[in-house]
């Protein structure tokens, strides 16, 4: 008796709580509650990271600020402590891989040979590699402002090749090395055009 | 032999057993990174096909990574990017495309669900909102800039 009684309340019950779930989710998904945070970095500034939901957009620019959407159409802006980011992405942070570490390596004066620093720093990179997972090394050249940039591409890439060459004779396999020449575009030392600084004639040799 | 010259040796002996056990070796042109951390249940799908994932396993664009209740994964990309994936996530590489001489480029992924943590590289670096990361509800543009990301949706 009493069941056939609660029948029409329950399928009301069921009708209403199918119009307080939107229309388009198919399936009972679990409720919304996306989080988007912004975190320092060891050093420098944080940046910035941008967050659009349906047409408006939200940029966050200072350490920990963070964007919630829990209801479509709405974004609320907030700031999280660094405990609730530890809490609720601890396993994520966890598998981070180590950041990069990078070794510079300068030649002697117009010669083919690396200075006796840059010598010692050979044994610096095997260490940095024997300690990380999966490693690779990434040999990069760069140039002064003397000459064209085709022919700073070349020889940056030239200056690469040679360091390879270094990191191969001390027992670095060949086919892990990968070598890029960036020309003049990353001088440590801003110089005019046309100016030699001997100090932007480097290979940086990254780990990661 | 020197006492360096030993030293040199045993370093690059230790090194060669390194490299080999590390796995596959010559990185193809497909590969735009690699996986640096894999914990508990992690796969790989390409292409239709699911591979277990594993240290040393090569990850190319349009690949899609799925972590079980007990999985994380973390990988390094070409443009020196880090992304790492928390329990019960799907991440897909949308696209990756990346000069290593302009660092010019392009990284697109979309978390599907779960989370998600975020070092950008040398593409955001060089070209503000080049990187961006989907997730069912917003479209995040990363500007130099470290970031995590939880993402609800049923997955797939």
């Amino acid at each position: 008796m009493t069941s056939t009684r609660l029948a029409p309340v329950a399928l009301a019950l069921l009708a209403l709580a199918g119009c307080a779930t939107p229309a388009r989710e198919a399936a009972p998904a679990a409720p919304r509650d996306d989080l988007y945070v912004l975190l320092p970095p060891p050093a420098g500034s944080p940046g910035a990271l941008a967050v659009t939901h349906e047409g408006s957009e939200h940029v966050l620019t200072t350490p920990y600020a963070a964007a919630r959407i829990r209801t479509p159409g709405r974004i609320d802006v907030g700031v999280v402590t660094p405990e609730e980011v530890r809490r609720d992405f601890g396993a994520a942070l966890d598998a981070l891989p180590p950041r990069s570490t990078s070794f510079i390596f300068y030649f002697l004066e117009g010669r083919d040979e690396l200075t006796p620093e840059s010598r010692r720093e050979l044994t610096a990179v095997s260490a940095e590699i024997a300690r990380r997972p999966a490693p690779e090394v990434v040999v990069t050249g760069h140039t002064d402002r003397v000459g064209g940039q085709a022919f700073n591409d070349t020889l940056s890439l030239q200056r690469a090749e040679r360091v390879r060459a270094e990191l191969v004779r001390v027992g670095i396999p060949a086919d892990r090395i990968q070598v890029e020449g960036r020309g003049w575009r990353e001088p440590l030392y801003p110089a005019p055009d046309g100016v030699a600084e001997p100090r932007n004639r480097r290979v940086e040799v990254t780990v990661r | 032999m020197s006492a360096l010259g030993v030293g040199t040796w045993l370093c690059g002996s230790l090194l060669f057993v390194l490299f080999c056990v590390a796995g596959p070796g010559v990185a193809a042109a497909d590969d735009v990174g690699q996986i640096k951390v894999a914990r508990g249940s992690v796969v790989v799908e390409r292409q239709g096909r699911q591979e277990p994932a594993a240290v040393g396993g090569r990850i190319q664009a349009t690949d899609v990574l799925r972590t079980g209740r007990d999985g994380s994964v973390g990988i390094g990309f070409r443009d020196g990017s880090l992304l790492s994936a928390g329990p019960n996530s799907v991440l897909a590489i949308d696209r990756f495309v990346f000069d290593s001489t302009t660092h010019q480029g392009a990284f697109d992924a979309t978390l599907r669900k779960g989370t998600l943590a975020v070092i950008s590289g040398k593409i955001a670096k060089q070209s503000p909102d080049a990187m961006k990361v989907r997730t069912p509800a917003a479209l995040l543009g990363a500007r130099g800039t470290e970031f995590v990301v939880r993402a609800s949706g049923p997955g797939d």
